[in-house]
């Protein structure tokens, strides 16, 4: 279990995903994951034997280590990262579950068997997003704005902001008196730091574009739903078609003898 | 998730490059990524275990080596290289999105299946010329390609002072009592890396100035060669409009007759 094999399931929830979704999917493993794995962990390598108090007591540095990093940026990037795709692969156990539901229909109505490519294309076949569908998407986007909110906002009370300090004071026990601890490499830190609640912050606004989205398309179809319960509004965009097709017919045909004639 | 996904991630976009851009990608990933990974890293990795001071006053070391090296030369490279990365896989999501457009309308036609699968052989095959709206995201991923290899360049440049790595630095942070003498670990070694780096940016970013130059000579020279043929290239471009909209029109017609059958047996 790593990075790669949650990308690659979540590549395959992909396929039902919303133009504003495959953005945020992009955004999430370049901008967020490739750089926790390729910079950030080796920024935070060094975080606790760094980490260095001016005292000679045992146990003193241990101790202003624990009071002053309860949970680590690194740990808590990886757990929002965790989170914030869950939704998307519940989404995917739906998608499945429903296409699994649709083969079993296939297969017990019709006499003769359904035939392998019929399958296959069922396999391939990208839903709509209506109906269940829409709540469960709708549903797993509202989780992720949750978690990542949810995420930003523990960091922020943790550490007391997003910049990384230079000098703790630390007065916890067995430390004697008051001692100086100076924290490893903390502008370094900042700037990641940073940089990944920007790309957080980013990740929201797409999640709350694409919620938007989502809610604006039910509201048009269900309202142009409405309109096609009238039949003569049928009739008349059939007659739109009819016309439209014989203009493309004789622009066809004449491109096609412009075509013999060069 | 590392480097080597993002190599198999722009080797497809690789196809639908130009030779400069796939000499580009070459150069992105021999020089620069691998030397990074198997050489660079290795050099920086004992930065700050191995930056020296002369005090014993605990934590002057730590904030000396923080306030000359606010972000590791590694790290700024990590970004640029990704940030780099970034426009061309914009490009191969584009070309993703004209693919899936031109499938709907292979398979929206009523033709027969033989016919609809070797087009769709055919669609997954054929390279993507690059005019019209792929030409404007092509060069528009080359501006941004520019822009940051210029900028990630010029941050090196302003936080270290140039490319060179002196041996020692001075340093007066609290709670360092006075100037306290400090060394830095392995100075010339990383002097020739840094200068290998920024020869290897400059030559991506030459190679980036050449592609744009080739992409709008190639499109001004297509510009009047088109009005000499205009009006039969016209033809085929409208005749494939023509055809996609006649398909559409197809379903339309037939969707809403099933419709309106419903609609009279209510």
């Amino acid at each position: 279990m790593n990075w790669g094999t949650l990308y690659s399931q979540l590549g395959g929830v992909n396929k039902h995903s919303t133009s504003l979704g495959k953005i945020w999917l992009s955004v999430l493993f370049i901008f967020r994951v490739t750089i926790l794995v390729l910079a950030a962990e080796r920024v935070w390598g060094d975080e606790q034997s760094d980490f260095t108090c001016n005292t000679q007591q045992p146990g003193c540095k241990n101790v202003c280590y624990d009071h002053f990093f309860p949970v680590s940026h690194i740990r808590l990037w990886c757990l929002q990262l965790i989170f914030v795709s869950t939704p998307a692969l519940l989404m995917a156990m739906y998608v499945s579950f429903r296409k699994r539901g649709v083969r079993r229909n296939l297969i017990a109505n019709r006499r003769d068997r359904p035939t392998q490519e019929e399958l296959e294309n069922l396999k391939k076949r990208r839903l709509p997003i209506t109906g269940r569908l829409w709540l469960t998407y709708t549903c797993s986007l509202f989780f992720r704005i949750i978690f990542e909110a949810g995420f930003m906002y523990a960091l922020y009370y943790i550490y007391d902001g997003f910049q990384m300090p230079r000098l703790v004071k630390c007065e916890q026990w067995p430390c004697p008196n008051k001692v100086d601890c100076f924290i490893s490499r903390p502008t370094e830190k900042t700037v990641f730091t940073i940089f990944m609640v920007a790309s957080s912050a980013i990740c929201i606004v797409l999640n709350v574009a694409e919620l938007i989205y989502l809610i604006i398309k039910n509201l048009m179809r269900c309202s142009t739903k409405h309109k096609m319960s009238h039949v003569y509004t049928d009739h008349e965009s059939k007659d739109k078609a009819v016309s439209q097709n014989k203009i493309n017919e004789r622009f066809l045909s004449t491109a096609d003898s412009d075509d013999k004639a060069t | 998730m590392n480097w080597g996904t993002l190599y198999t991630q722009l080797t497809g976009v690789n196809r639908h490059s130009t030779s400069l851009g796939k000499i580009w990608l070459s150069v992105l990933f021999i020089f620069r990524v691998s030397v990074l990974v198997v050489a660079a890293e290795t050099v920086w990795s004992d930065e700050q275990a191995d930056f020296v001071c002369n005090t014993l006053q605990p934590g002057c070391e730590n904030v000396c080596y923080d306030h000359f090296f606010p972000i590791s030369h590694v790290r700024l490279w990590c970004l640029q290289l990704i940030f780099a990365s970034t426009p061309p896989l914009l490009v191969a999501m584009y070309v993703a999105h004209r693919r899936h457009e031109d499938k709907r309308g292979i398979l929206c036609a009523s033709r027969s299946r033989a016919k609809q699968e070797e087009d769709l052989e055919s669609l997954r095959k054929r390279r993507l010329p690059i005019t019209g709206a792929l030409w404007w995201v092509y060069a528009a991923s080359l501006l941004f390609r520019l822009l940051f290899e210029a900028v990630f360049m010029y941050a090196l440049y302003a936080i270290y002072d140039g490319v060179w790595l002196p041996r020692l630095v001075r340093c007066e942070e609290v709670p360092c009592p006075n100037e306290v003498d400090c060394f830095v670990s392995r100075p010339t070694e990383k002097t020739v890396f840094t200068v290998f780096m920024a020869a290897a940016s400059g030559a991506c970013m030459v190679l980036n100035v050449a592609e744009l130059a080739y992409l709008v000579a190639k499109a001004a020279t297509r510009g009047p060669a088109r009005r000499g043929v205009r009006k039969g290239q016209a033809d085929y471009a409208a005749k494939d409009k023509g055809l996609l909209q006649m398909m559409r029109n197809e379903t339309l017609m037939a969707s809403s007759s099933s419709v309106s059958s419903a609609c009279k047996a209510v």
